[in-house]
């Protein structure tokens, strides 16, 4: 790489920019509270206690580490690229979201929070965040738009259950920047007795730089395995970018690592040619949403737009601000998968490998597809397969049985 | 077109007046709407006016001016547009101060050097961009400078330490906000709110408003002594929305801006 001077940075740096992405843009009423999580944060990870306490809960409760599975009939499907898969399908509630709402539940705890809150999407980071506070003894609410609510009804049992209380988002396109948007405004209201516990590496300074620091263990626990496994380092990684967590998480460990070459894999929705995607990325100019400078879906006056994906975790017009530097910097490429792709991608996965994987997850199987069979056999890929796809059989199965996806 | 003296200075000049500063969203439900709106309000004596520009995200807004954005925005309603009834009102003869309020993004599409000159060129004050804290308002202060406008700043109970920072660095006025949460009317003020006001004022040498909550002519009352200014938003923006229909409506619209030129006299005239 010709750009290993700016990747050798530090972000984010005292202001709380990546590059020029990032900060905090949020209304004064918030500013304290930022700034009191910056210091917890940055007292809790050099406190031993708080660093025992969390990986204690991520090994024996969360089941930390998740194997690193070789996907051998994937692999002679496809006849490329051996390819890996990374299992945080296999991590406490099926997905990455665990490492991180565990993370920020103990800090809540520590700065003596008895409530939290959380926006959810497809519900992943909703559940996750609903099991920490059980876990932890925290009341919990959850915000989530109410077109989610709908296309994730199992997930929305699955966090009441948990003793959550969900409150639908019922503003703009009903969906997860409208929770994120209500659960600010909440934050806003209650913000001496509450944590709000962001699920992505989106927000204002420090969340996008404190979840990446809780999900970064993804890509360390990926790098050793591979390291020991095969005694040398992958030559690709790909993960799927909604907000961006799992793959920030995923690529953290390895940006020094200049042979290994990054994917972040977007939704293209019915097509990047069409107004009906969350190729934010792809298409989308810096702008400010949810208190952080980034890629921003809007129309020429600044609107944000709705984005459009079968994958309600990967259905927002944002992206975290790293993702944003990174694409700038050039260090990691990003590129986009269809719903119709994605569906596809979820019957290889399923019928060579027996693991139903995320609509999420399949984004970047599909596009980890592609990049293989351009690849030689001695060429190592790894998949960051970030969440399980039970939650997803109903959408799944209504569009294989509608054509749904095109 | 600019003038020597900023309006808003020149406002505050005799600090023993209160003044009152009614907030409505630029075309809701039109633009036509807001021009009498706002020609009405001035006669029932506001002393500034905070025109919103309307936006899709609005998160320091409750869902009163929630819904008023979307009317608005429904109409394709845009800063360029809000921008242009500044110009209108001026050319109408109007001379009170004029202050924009925005979130950060629609003012960085538009280009915030452009955003700033076009104020000053089409007559408004000040801007009040709720997602702008002192922190990131660098780019913003310096344009406004350069082009004779006041970015207001916000304080809020929660900013203790920031207070003295925000006061020595604010210009035009210095926005108070009463509550916690986010904008629409309360039933009940905060009990230290009074505290909090005087910590504001002596915190700085620019006049201080208060806003976010206020809602009743009572509630200007209570609150006047500490403060110079007094702001109200949704409970105004709720007239609109109770007045919506005949305001669309071009034969019924001067008997609902009567309407709440009445309002919003009982409001102004708590303060005298």
């Amino acid at each position: 790489m010709n750009n290993s001077q700016t990747t050798t940075r530090v972000v984010p740096d005292e202001n709380g920019r990546f590059g020029a992405f990032g900060g905090k843009f949020i209304p004064e009423t918030l500013m304290n509270a930022v700034t009191q999580l910056e210091i917890a944060f940055e007292e809790a990870r050099r406190d031993p206690a708080f660093v025992q306490e969390l990986n204690g809960l991520l090994s024996e409760y969360a089941g930390r580490p998740t194997p690193l599975t070789y996907a051998e009939r994937l692999t002679k499907a496809v006849g490329g690229a051996q390819i890996y898969l990374k299992r945080e399908d296999l991590n406490h509630t099926g997905a990455h979201k665990l490492n991180n709402a565990l993370g920020q539940a103990l800090l809540a705890k520590r700065m003596g929070k008895k409530s939290i809150i959380a926006e959810t999407g497809a519900g992943q980071h909703g559940v996750a965040s609903a099991t920490v506070a059980a876990k932890l003894g925290l009341s919990c609410k959850v915000f989530m738009g109410e077109e989610d609510i709908r296309r994730q009804s199992l997930n929305v049992f699955r966090m009441k259950l948990l003793g959550a209380e969900v409150i639908p988002a019922v503003s703009g396109s009903r969906t997860l920047k409208d929770a994120t948007n209500e659960a600010i405004r909440h934050w806003v209201s209650h913000v001496d007795e509450t944590f709000y516990v962001i699920g992505s590496v989106v927000g204002p300074h420090p969340y996008p730089y404190i979840v990446r620091e809780f999900q970064k263990i993804i890509g360390e626990e990926t790098r050793s395995q591979v390291l020991q496994m095969l005694r040398r380092l992958p030559d690709e990684i790909v993960a799927c970018v909604g907000g961006g967590s799992n793959a920030i998480g995923m690529f953290y460990p390895f940006i020094q690592d200049e042979s290994v070459a990054l994917r972040g894999v977007e939704a293209a929705g019915k097509g990047i040619d069409t107004d009906k995607h969350a190729a934010t990325l792809t298409l989308g100019r810096p702008g400010v949403i949810h208190g952080s400078l980034t890629y921003l879906l809007q129309d020429e006056c600044g609107q944000v737009q709705e984005a459009h994906s079968i994958s309600a975790g990967l259905d927002y017009p944002g992206v975290g601000p790293e993702h944003a530097y990174l694409k700038d910097s050039g260090r990691v490429t990003y590129t986009s998968v269809t719903d119709a792709e994605a569906l596809e991608a979820v019957q290889v996965l399923c019928q060579t490998e027996g693991i139903i994987p995320a609509l999420e997850s399949a984004h970047a199987i599909a596009e980890a597809i592609k990049r293989a069979k351009e690849m030689s056999s001695d060429k190592i890929l790894v998949i960051c397969l970030s969440g399980r796809g039970d939650k997803d059989v109903l959408t799944i199965q209504e569009a294989l049985t509608t054509g749904g996806g095109e | 077109m600019t003038t020597a003296l900023n309006r808003i200075d020149q406002l505050f000049a005799d600090r023993d007046r209160k003044r009152f500063i009614p907030f409505l969203t630029v075309g809701d439900p039109s633009i036509e709407a807001t021009f009498h709106l706002v020609k009405a309000m001035v006669e029932a004596g506001a002393d500034l006016i905070e025109l919103g520009v309307p936006y899709s995200d609005p998160l320091a807004d409750g869902p009163t001016i929630q819904r008023a954005s979307e009317r608005a925005l429904e109409n394709g309603v845009t800063i360029g547009d809000a921008l242009q009834l500044v110009k209108r009102l001026r050319e109408s003869g109007m001379e009170a101060s004029i202050v924009l309020f925005s979130y950060f993004n629609p003012v960085l599409q538009y280009g915030i050097e452009r955003f700033f000159a076009d104020l000053a060129a089409y007559g408004a004050d000040g801007v009040v961009i709720p997602d702008l804290p002192i922190e990131e308002n660098g780019p913003a202060v310096t344009a406004a400078k350069q082009h004779g406008i006041h970015v207001i700043s916000l304080v809020a109970p929660t900013s203790s330490s920031r207070i003295n920072t925000i006061g020595a660095q604010a210009t035009g006025f210095l926005y108070c906000v009463s509550s916690l949460g986010v904008t629409g009317a309360r039933v009940d003020l905060r009990e230290d709110l009074a505290d909090f006001l005087e910590r504001v004022k002596a915190s700085t040498t620019v006049p201080t408003a208060v806003g976010f909550g206020i809602s009743t002519p009572d509630q200007v009352r209570a609150v006047a002594p500490h403060t110079d200014g007094v702001i109200v938003g949704s409970a105004i923006v709720q007239q609109i929305e109770k007045h919506v229909e005949e305001l669309k409506d071009p034969i019924q619209m001067p008997q609902a801006v009567e309407k709440i030129k009445t309002f919003v006299h009982q409001l102004a005239s708590a303060l005298q």
